[in-house]
């Protein structure tokens, strides 16, 4: 369709400031749209939605559809996904992005199907091809391949993982418009009710955005170690606490936790893995981490064909002269 | 009044296969594993938690109808049926060969809708949270929007009551109880814990039901109908260089305190 124009970031904002992941996003789509030479918007929605069209603009839009309805207070699915596709049809963009993520990867394959269209699943990069088709790289199967998948609906979409690329320098001098919508939308789209939400207090630093993160696999044993030595380790280096799923599974450590393809995405500078054997569904939630240190029984363990820094040996006797000397160090 | 859930699984190849057993037909868009490997497929493990999800329910409420749906080009009976054995009632098996290696979820959900109508009514779809192999994470959600019934994804805790579904579901450091009325999608994850191993009574009751099979002409879906959304360009295993430096010492306690030693070198710490 000749007329589609433009990339539509769907973005997401939390007590009035613009969410980091559509910082990323922003990034991502000024890319697309600089090489479409199109313009670059983004939909926000909310109630209330504070400074973040300014942030916005701010990070790289050049518009931004201020979506507000009292149904949109807080994440719903049926509504938001009402108020996107209202503006999905309106505004026709040649290409909508969405970050990974509680949000994005709902929102965006029920609005690609309501659109009937697909949406590019977890790309690691996005690009614009020199028949304007968009193209996006993932990982599939784990991890353990890649694809490059390109789209053939419209308007095309993706779903970018976090943490892919750096937001762009905040310049508050940017010039942009802010286009006010209200979807009027009917309480009856909603379908879901949440009956319960409770929002566990964060302890210590959030694993998504930790400098350094300490994780424990199978091979600590027991959940024993999780509250002694890679809690000491991790409190000494200022650090947060990951996991396997394994470990996950077994009980000893809860969920929010887990880095990982089903987990968290991290993108430490320092990881440190101990027990955790390197398997690519683990590795899909670190491979943006800096520096990958391993602490292996086995020699051959596939983590130290990641690792930069790797010990082959049994966690007991190595972590504890590790920790004595980081102590030491201080 | 029987309650009727329809539990979606998928055969996949194991996604324990080791790394170096994975083989990419680069021409086909392929994956496989190395046949001298001898790697048997599973059922996708998140929907073997779909079918304990189910199964649960029946426990619970007795009075359930749990019938296991499946598409694909080509099944290994075997290890479909393993969903039976676990105490499934019935199971429907879309095979045809325009479904060999189908990796656009809008396809798959059209034929899953399809097949759901033609096996009438339902109250409640159960399906993993993804398959292990494309990983779309797509097609559930699909599935609700063809239906035009509620979905709540990633949940780790099915009940049904008064036709409503309610589900515990954790996302990050946030626990939902999130409900809606039957009929609905609901996709569950392996926190919902270890699905039940086949009884050999269940075994025995297995054996003897036959699945029904259709084809696609069966659901009256035509090749157009199917046109795909997305097009494989490439897909190809990474290349991994090993740069690891392995640090030793006189003993392990030794190499512990010199990678100690060598972050300090190298600033990390
Ligand atoms: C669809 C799908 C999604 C998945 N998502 C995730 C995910 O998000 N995150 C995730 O982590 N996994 C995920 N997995 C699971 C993943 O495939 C692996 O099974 C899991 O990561 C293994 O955890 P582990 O490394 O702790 O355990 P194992 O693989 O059992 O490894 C334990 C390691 O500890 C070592 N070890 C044992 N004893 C010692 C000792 N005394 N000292 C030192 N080392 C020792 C062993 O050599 C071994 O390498 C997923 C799997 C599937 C199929």
């Amino acid at each position: 369709m000749a007329d589609r124009q433009g990339v539509l970031v769907i973005g997401e904002v939390a007590n009035g400031k613009l969410n980091p992941s559509s910082t990323e996003m922003l990034a991502h789509g000024r890319k697309l749209a600089d090489s479409l030479k199109e313009p670059l918007s983004i939909a926000l929605l909310g109630q209330d939605l504070g400074a973040a069209p300014k942030e916005a603009i701010a990070f790289g839009a050049d518009k931004v559809h201020a979506v507000t309805d009292p149904l949109l207070k807080e994440y719903q699915v049926d509504a938001y996904l009402a108020a996107i596709t209202k503006v999905a049809q309106q505004h026709t963009p040649r290409v909508v992005l969405l970050a990974k993520g509680p949000i994005g990867s709902e929102v965006g394959p029920r609005l690609a199907f309501r659109l009937d269209t697909a949406v590019i699943q977890d790309c690691l990069e996005v690009r614009i091809d020199a028949e304007k088709k968009l193209v996006g790289n993932r990982p599939v199967y784990g991890g353990n391949c890649m694809a490059t998948i390109t789209s053939l609906g419209e308007p095309m979409m993706a779903i970018v993982r976090p943490k892919t690329g750096d937001p762009l320098a905040r310049n508050d001098s940017r010039h942009g418009e802010v286009v006010a919508f209200s979807p009027r939308l009917e309480a009856s789209v909603i379908k879901s009710r949440v009956v319960e939400r409770v929002e566990k207090a964060q302890e210590g630093v959030r694993l998504e955005d930790a400098a350094i993160v300490v994780s424990g696999g199978r091979g600590l044993g027991s959940a024993a170690p999780f509250t002694n030595e890679i809690k000491d380790l991790a409190d000494l280096l200022g650090a947060a606490i990951g996991a396997s799923r394994a470990v996950v599974d077994s009980g000893w450590i809860s969920h929010d936790h887990q880095v990982g393809l089903t987990g968290k995405t991290i993108a430490p500078n320092l990881y440190i893995m101990v027990g955790i054997s390197g398997a690519s569904q683990h590795m899909a939630g670190c491979s943006a981490a800096k520096v990958i240190v391993a602490i292996n029984r086995d020699s051959d363990a596939v983590i130290f064909n990641d690792a930069r820094y790797g010990v082959a040996g049994d966690w007991k006797k190595v972590l504890p002269a590790f920790i004595q000397q980081i102590r030491a160090m201080k | 009044m029987t309650l009727n859930i329809i539990v979606t699984a998928k055969q996949v190849m194991d996604p324990e296969t080791p790394a170096t057993a994975y083989r990419v037909d680069r021409e086909k868009k392929r994956v496989d594993s190395d046949p001298s490997a001898r790697i048997a497929p599973v059922i996708n493990g998140f929907d073997e938690n779909g079918v304990e999800a189910a199964l649960r329910i029946k426990d619970a409420l007795k009075d359930v109808k749990v019938t296991v749906l499946s598409a694909g080009a080509a099944f290994t009976m075997d290890v479909m049926k393993k969903a039976l054995s676990m105490g499934s009632d019935e199971m429907v098996l879309v095979q045809d060969p325009a479904l060999e290696n189908i990796s656009d979820s809008t396809i798959t959900a059209k034929v899953l809708a399809a097949a759901v109508k033609k096996i009438g009514s339902f109250d409640l779809i159960i399906t993993g949270r993804q398959a292990s192999d494309w990983d779309n994470a797509q097609v559930p959600l699909g599935l609700a929007e063809l239906l035009g019934v509620p979905c709540i994804p990633l949940t780790r805790k099915v009940d049904v009551k008064d036709r409503q579904v309610v589900c515990e579901r954790v996302t990050g450091n946030v626990h939902e109880v999130i409900s809606a009325q039957l009929p609905a999608v609901v996709t569950v994850s392996n926190e919902l814990g270890t699905p039940r191993y086949p009884t050999l009574r269940n075994i025995m009751a297995a054996a003897r039901k036959q699945p029904t099979i259709w084809s696609l002409g069966d659901l009256g879906l035509s090749a157009a109908a199917l046109a795909p959304k997305l097009k494989m360009l490439d897909l190809f295993i990474p290349k991994k260089q090993s740069q690891c430096e392995m640090i030793t010492g006189e003993d392990e306690a030794d190499a512990g305190k010199n990678l100690a030693l060598k972050l300090r070198e190298a600033k990390l710490v």
